[in-house]
């Protein structure tokens, strides 16, 4: 096999981080590489090397066998290197053609030749079972065509190698299996493809081998068909990490979440939730099943207060707050995980601490009447931090500078340290590596068994089926059918989510 | 913290180092846009030692020159801190300017027509006008953002034409002063006047006025729990609502408050430097506000050395004009290029090689686009 990439020694620091410390990676022709590591483990470091982002401190980077230098981007396209980054480097109010075209126009006597451009993208789209329509507006797009734009556009710059950033966190189940379909068949025409993640389950699903780094080292190189995915959990987190997650039977008590025919709308005023009831007790974990886009969001936003209802009833604890403002609801006895920990439950300017009373700031024995005691907002910040484990250079450092799976342990720390009945945990660990994943598992369960209600709201199957004690799936704005967990099957959920009910497809 | 979190912290940044590196923009705008201001005198085939030694002098080369500096940075300060209340709130007052008026209006209303009273009742009353009257001119745009969603940009600019053209009318018509020959109000009465703080110089109470605003906007902004909302909202509103806050009424008391320091400003012009309101009262410190609070990075503390600067700048043209024949105009010239300067700092960063740091995050967001 003749290797398409070759990093040998690759060094490169950051101030106070060495991100990466001498990395060696082989990517050979026509095949799907998986680079698998935790959040700040050195892998997007890597890659913006190879891709011109980046410089290295030392090391050699060898395309097609030859040892070439890459100054910027423009270096690496020219020797075939395409990047997908995570968020995508398109123009929303262009169409795709446009898009794609975009620095290597087509004219035609001196204008831009945009019917020969839809025609020849067209066409080369299709030969990768890419297929895009050339002519649609990018903002008018989904997500998952966005990024097969993207993909177009990185081979239509003639890219063979192919990097993926953290391709599917922002894709749906279905859009990801979409998404391996176009990788292999990418790698089947001789694309080599190097697919950066923290998912084990998308490794085994797509990878051909897989290389682990964890803390700016190559931790090994291996097959899907060697290692187990406990092995390579283990290579990432470097200690045992549980994959399943531990907990004794519910117990359920009063009903703490009432929800009666709720009907809400969403930005652009459609119904969005349309007669949807679902209930709650004490002691037991919900899981709301459900493709992303059947409104969770509105959902979880109208029992949380930041959304109004047009119709139906919010009941908590007997108390009807229907309408109600978030901060009465919050005094409830309501702690809130929201969707969007960068936009919704974060002040991304703001340091830790700030953060870790962003809802309690105003009562003692942070606040006494309207004067803030800062001396015991540090404190109770620094105890938190502590003991969630939050990883912060300082109780000061602003809450944007953490890594993903930090800032949620911010918001969960926050959240899960009030005194609350009721628990509406929104996507908790979207986007996350493993070890996060298992600690805020772990805190949900912890609370359940203190007697609190839990709302679980996620797209991640896995995370429903191994947390909840009841799984409600939610289609099309209401609730079609509310299961045990015991007898709930991945199959069974996946028929229920796209609106098959099991006397139907029977 | 575990041993891997040990490895993983970086060395955080000292308060205080945050702090200086906040300052490098600023100083080093300044910096450049004088030694471009330099430039353009040599060009003019003018002596430029002669000029800036002049601009320096005109500025504060004597005590009644100080003096004069400080007259006009006493305003500068108070509408500064207006327009940075916006900013934190993440509201565009550029409104100051009318509220300015308003406040000069009621206070010199109250400062010569309500007679008899001690000075330690009158000179309250007077400042207390001054500052509700621009804190009402500020509150209907604040409230017209928070009700229907309005932007409270163009509102305050509509305001402003308002607050002109009514000053221009009150003055001109009932309360005109019968005996004087221009169009202006009567005097403010002794009892609400200003006091001057040097014998003989222009000099007047009102500085101190502007020092106490200072830190009690820095305050109110970072030890209250109104002034954290207030931030919060500014900050990142989505965040805001969902942690309880009431965003609409925020921005109220943003505006009001904003309205009020500008009041203020006002109010020192009429009670403390001209003593009554002249129908040709042209201010242009509402605008000029909005430059010192970009060059003070919305810092109450800032605005102290950039409102001193802007006052300077004004101050000493005079001067450098007679020394080097160097037209006062070059001042707007540089004071334009420290603002591009501080509004595109990429440059800046680029001149100087100064390092973006991962810590850098934007508190303020100037503009948040039309219609939130």
């Amino acid at each position: 096999m003749t290797l398409a990439l070759e990093c040998r020694g690759i060094c490169k620091s950051f101030p106070g981080v060495k991100a990466n410390d001498s990395v060696d990676f082989q990517l050979e022709k026509g095949e799907i590489h998986a680079l698998l590591g935790e959040n700040g483990a050195g892998k997007t470091t890597l890659m913006n090397i190879v891709y011109g982002l980046y410089h290295q401190d030392a090391g050699q980077i060898f395309l097609d066998e030859q040892e070439v230098r890459i100054n910027e981007p423009r270096d690496a396209i020219q020797h075939g290197v395409g990047m997908v980054h995570q968020h995508f480097m398109l123009i929303p109010v262009f169409t795709v053609a446009e898009n794609i075209m975009l620095g290597m126009e087509m004219t035609k006597n001196g204008l831009l030749d945009r019917a020969g451009t839809s025609k020849r993208i067209r066409a080369f789209s299709h030969q990768f079972g890419l297929d895009v329509d050339p002519d649609a507006y990018v903002h008018e797009l989904p997500v998952g065509i966005q990024q097969r734009v993207e993909i177009v556009k990185a081979l239509y710059r003639g890219a063979d190698i192919l990097i993926l950033d953290e391709p599917t966190a922002v894709l749906t189940p279905q859009e990801a299996n979409d998404l391996f379909r176009i990788m292999r068949s990418l790698a089947a025409q001789g694309k080599s493809i190097i697919f950066i993640t923290h998912k084990l389950k998308e490794v085994f699903a797509v990878s051909d081998r897989i290389t682990v780094l964890r803390g700016g080292r190559v931790m090994g190189t291996t097959t899907p068909g060697e290692a187990t995915e406990s092995q390579l959990a283990e290579m990432m987190v470097g200690r045992e990490v549980l994959l399943t997650v531990e907990k004794g039977p519910a117990k359920p008590g009063d009903v703490v979440l009432k929800v009666e025919d709720l009907q809400v709308l969403d930005d652009r005023l459609y119904m969005a939730v349309d007669g949807l009831s679902l209930q709650v007790r004490a002691g037991e974990i919900l899981g709301v099943a459900g493709v992303q886009g059947n409104g969770q969001t509105e959902m979880v936003e109208t029992i949380t207060g930041l959304r109004p209802v047009v119709a139906g009833h919010v009941e908590i604890l007997g108390h009807d707050m229907t309408n109600a403002s978030p901060r009465k609801i919050i005094e409830t006895g309501v702690a809130h995980v929201p969707e969007n920990r960068e936009t919704d439950g974060l002040v991304l300017s703001y340091p830790v601490v700030d953060n870790l009373v962003l809802s309690t700031y105003y009562r003692p024995p942070f606040a006494h009447g309207i004067v803030m005691d800062h001396n015991a907002i540090d404190e109770f910040g620094k105890r938190l931090i502590a003991e969630f484990d939050v990883r912060t250079p300082s109780a000061y450092t602003l809450a944007g500078s953490l890594s993903g799976g930090n800032q949620q342990k911010v918001i969960v720390a926050r959240e899960f340290s009030r005194p609350s009945k009721l628990i509406v945990a929104a996507q908790p660990t979207r986007g996350l590596d493993v070890g996060s994943i298992e600690f805020i598992h772990r805190r949900l369960v912890e609370r359940r068994d203190a007697g609190c209600a839990v709302l679980l709201v996620s797209v991640e199957l896995d995370e429903i089926l191994s947390l909840s004690d009841r799984i409600a799936v939610l289609y099309k704005g209401r609730i079609i059918e509310t299961l045990p967990a015991a007898g709930a099957t991945p199959e069974r959920l996946g028929l229920l989510m796209a609106g098959v009910r099991k006397e139907e497809a029977s | 913290m575990t041993a891997e979190a040990k490895h993983i912290a970086s060395k955080p940044a000292a308060p205080w180092a945050r702090a200086l590196a906040d300052l490098a923009v600023p100083v080093l705008s300044v910096f450049t846009a004088l030694a471009i201001g330099a430039i353009i005198i040599w060009a003019s085939k003018a002596n430029v030692i002669l000029a800036y030694k002049g601009l320096l002098q005109g500025a504060f080369g004597n005590l009644r020159n100080l003096s004069e500096t400080l007259v006009i940075a006493t305003p500068y300060i108070l509408s500064g801190l207006a327009v940075t209340l916006g900013f934190r709130c993440g509201l565009f007052n550029i409104g100051v300017e009318g509220q300015f008026y308003m406040g000069a209006l009621a206070s010199v209303f109250v400062g010569y027509s309500i007679k008899g009273l001690p000075i330690y009742v009158h000179l309250p009353l007077a400042l207390a006008a001054g500052a509700v009257g621009g804190a009402l001119w500020g509150a209907v745009p604040g409230f017209l953002k928070a009700r229907i969603g309005t932007n409270e940009v163009l509102n305050s600019i509509m305001m402003n034409y308002i607050a002109v053209k009514t000053v221009d009318y009150l003055v001109k018509n009932p309360m005109r002063d019968k005996v004087s020959t221009i169009p202006r109000t009567p005097v403010v009465l002794p009892s609400a006047t200003l006091p001057p703080l040097l014998p003989g110089l222009r000099l007047h109470a009102g500085l101190l006025i502007a020092l106490v605003a200072i830190v009690f906007v820095y305050w109110f902004l970072w030890k209250t729990t109104l002034g954290f909302e207030i931030r919060t909202v500014g900050a990142n509103p989505d965040a805001a609502k969902y942690a309880g806050m009431s965003v609409t009424r925020r921005f109220v008391l943003a505006m009001v408050l904003s309205g009020a320091l500008a009041g203020l400003a006002g109010t020192g012009e009429v009670l403390g430097t001209n003593h009554n309101l002249p129908a040709a009262f042209i201010s242009g410190y509402g605008f000029d506000s909005i430059a010192i609070s970009l060059l003070a990075k919305s810092h109450p503390f800032g605005i102290l050395p950039a409102a001193v600067l802007w006052a300077a700048l004004r101050n000493g043209a005079g001067l450098m004009q007679v020394r080097a024949g160097i037209s006062i105009d070059l001042i707007n010239i540089v004071q334009a290029l420290v603002i591009i300067f501080i509004a595109a700092d990429e440059i800046i960063r680029w001149l100087y090689r100064i390092r973006k740091s991962k810590e850098e995050i934007r508190e303020v967001v100037f503009t948040r686009g039309w219609g939130r």
